[in-house]
């Protein structure tokens, strides 16, 4: 009893630094997971991550101009992705272009004038501290924001449910039965933006896209709803932020990669054992029924 | 004369500047159930998305008579059989003209899907996943969804395809069932015997309307060859349509053509 508790409960109980973590992850995963849901289901999986590059050159010039600090590298990291996001959408639904190609184009020259604008000034352990984010490190500015990321994306995506339902699944026909098509695609897409910007701070930029994918890749593979697969993957991430921070904290592991590589075992483990996994469609059943 | 629901004026509908519907003119009335038939590239799935308002005209207008809800089911559905939901959710979605974003599902909402199922056939197959549907399964499904949005104005592009004789006659029934109802219904179609049978109007298409009103006359093998010798192909060099170009020698021909169209289409509508 005493080991388990030594393990599992202690380092949260003991160090306000671990139970920031932990409280900024959990809430992290609350938003991010359903959000990477949808993300997987319109398959745009990719477009979250070059999304999250797409967003430095804003971390940057916060950066840049006001040192290590949140609020302006969070800020600036909103604008460079939502021009990302909005600039690429908009080729993509207004030219010939489809929306992988357009991405690609944005996030690229994002991501050049990005660490153009680090190597101004920063040697490249400021670059690291960018990409790979201080989770152990969170102040109470980086919490409340967190949170408040957390609250509009989950009231938005209440709200806007039904329509991104239907524009993933057809989105034909809710372009001819309503005309919300269009703004619920870029309203995903800031939510999108706002979730990874959040992370940014915990996981680094290109971590946060992990906490949003990979757990909603795995969900794939146990359930054949959409719902249910929102609430798996979220489950999901909070396991696997608790499990990251442990790890990092016995062994001294980094805890974003901790985190990640985490719902990466969770991930692995559902392609071979979900209920729509390997072991699960290859193995021939041995029997069948007539009907 | 009975009442327009959809009204036609000179309605030119296209890609890049080429027309794939040219000059359409007329109505169709409240009630009506029309066939829109045409060899391939012939503006059918076109004329469609106008209607719909997916496509933008490039000449005229296209209005459909305000207080009439649509449905339409169009032929490439975008539909993603891959995402994760049951026959229940897709069916669900017909519900949105009703019920919108955030109105709440009520439970004559959920008899109502229940019923849309039964009459398309589908009974216990609420649960089955969108990826287990066999293609006729899915189109049913779709006529379901259909059902459930109980429009004034239904637009199905070629439901018929790729369909067994009894899936084909169901939908059939279906059809006529909502005709029954006086609901105004556009179906593009290939089988010219099935139109014959069923459809009491139809519309010819290549390109421009060749004849429009009551179906065995529109049928009729004089406008059929006529309908025949339409080119598919996109003319880079064609030269541009409008009062413009009536002098245009080279466009007298062109000009020609669509005139006596209009003319044989006025013809048509007057005797149907």
């Amino acid at each position: 009893m005493e080991a388990v508790y030594q393990w599992l409960l202690a380092p949260f109980l003991d160090f306000a630094f671990m139970q920031r973590a932990l409280s900024g992850s959990l809430l992290l995963s609350l938003a991010s997971c359903p959000v990477g849901v949808f993300l997987m289901l319109r398959r745009m999986s990719l477009t979250g991550d070059a999304m999250a590059h797409g967003i430095l050159p804003g971390a940057a010039a916060g950066f840049l101009l006001f040192g290590l600090q949140i609020v302006p590298m969070t800020i600036g990291g909103l604008i460079a992705g939502m021009v990302v996001a909005l600039g690429s959408g908009a080729v993509a639904r207004f030219t010939v272009q489809k929306e992988d190609a357009s991405m690609a184009a944005f996030y690229l020259i994002s991501l050049a004038v990005g660490v153009l604008i680090v190597s101004l000034r920063g040697s490249s352990v400021d670059l690291m501290h960018v990409l790979f984010g201080t989770v152990l490190a969170l102040n109470d500015a980086a919490l409340t924001l967190i949170g408040l990321i957390t609250v509009v994306t989950l009231i938005s995506l209440a709200i806007f449910w039904r329509a991104l339902v239907a524009e993933c699944m057809d989105p034909l026909f809710l372009r001819s039965v309503s005309k919300l098509g269009t703004p619920v695609h870029f309203i995903f897409l800031a939510l999108v933006v706002l979730n990874l910007v959040g992370g940014f701070q915990a996981l680094g930029t290109l971590l946060s896209v992990g906490l949003m994918m990979l757990p909603a890749a795995a969900a794939r593979f146990w359930t054949v709803r959409v719902e249910p697969m929102c609430l798996l993957a979220t489950v999901i991430g909070m396991a696997s932020c608790v499990s990251g921070l442990l790890l990092s904290y016995h062994f001294s592991l980094p805890s974003g990669p901790a985190i990640i590589l985490s719902a990466g075992v969770v991930y692995i483990a559902s392609i071979l054992v979900g209920s729509r996994g390997v072991l699960g469609t290859r193995n021939r059943p041995s029997r069948h029924r007539t009907a | 004369m009975a009442e327009a629901c959809i009204t036609f004026s000179d309605l030119t509908l296209g890609y890049n500047n080429h027309p794939a519907v040219h000059h359409l003119t007329g109505t169709v009335a409240k009630g009506s159930l029309t066939a829109i038939v045409g060899a391939n590239g012939s503006g059918k799935s076109t004329l469609m998305k106008g209607i719909v308002g997916v496509l933008k005209p490039i000449a005229g207008h296209v209005s459909v008579k305000s207080g009439n809800r649509i449905a339409y089911l169009p032929q490439q559905s975008e539909l993603d059989r891959s995402f994760p939901a049951r026959v229940v959710d897709l069916v669900s979605l017909g519900l949105w003209p009703q019920r919108g974003l955030l109105g709440r599902h009520r439970k004559e909402d959920g008899e109502a899907v229940s019923r849309a199922l039964v009459a398309v056939g589908l009974e216990g197959f609420e649960k089955r996943p969108l990826d287990t549907l066999s293609g006729g399964q899915l189109q049913r499904a779709l006529f379901a969804r259909v059902l459930v949005q109980d429009a004034d104005l239904i637009l199905l592009d070629e439901p018929f395809n790729a369909i067994d004789m009894k899936t084909l006659s169901d939908l059939i029934a279906l059809i006529k069932r909502w005709h029954q109802e006086s609901r105004t219904i556009l179906v593009v179609a290939h089988d010219f015997d099935l139109v014959r049978e069923h459809f009491p109007e139809a519309l010819l298409l290549a390109r421009q309307p060749i004849a429009w009103g009551d179906a065995r006359k529109t049928l009729a093998p004089e406008n059929l060859l006529r309908a025949r010798q339409f080119h598919e192909a996109w003319d880079e060099s064609a030269p541009w349509c409008g009062p413009d170009a009536t002098h245009d020698h080279a466009g007298g021909e062109h000009h020609h053509h669509h005139d006596e169209h209009h003319a044989s289409n006025a013809i048509r509508q007057g005797a149907a």
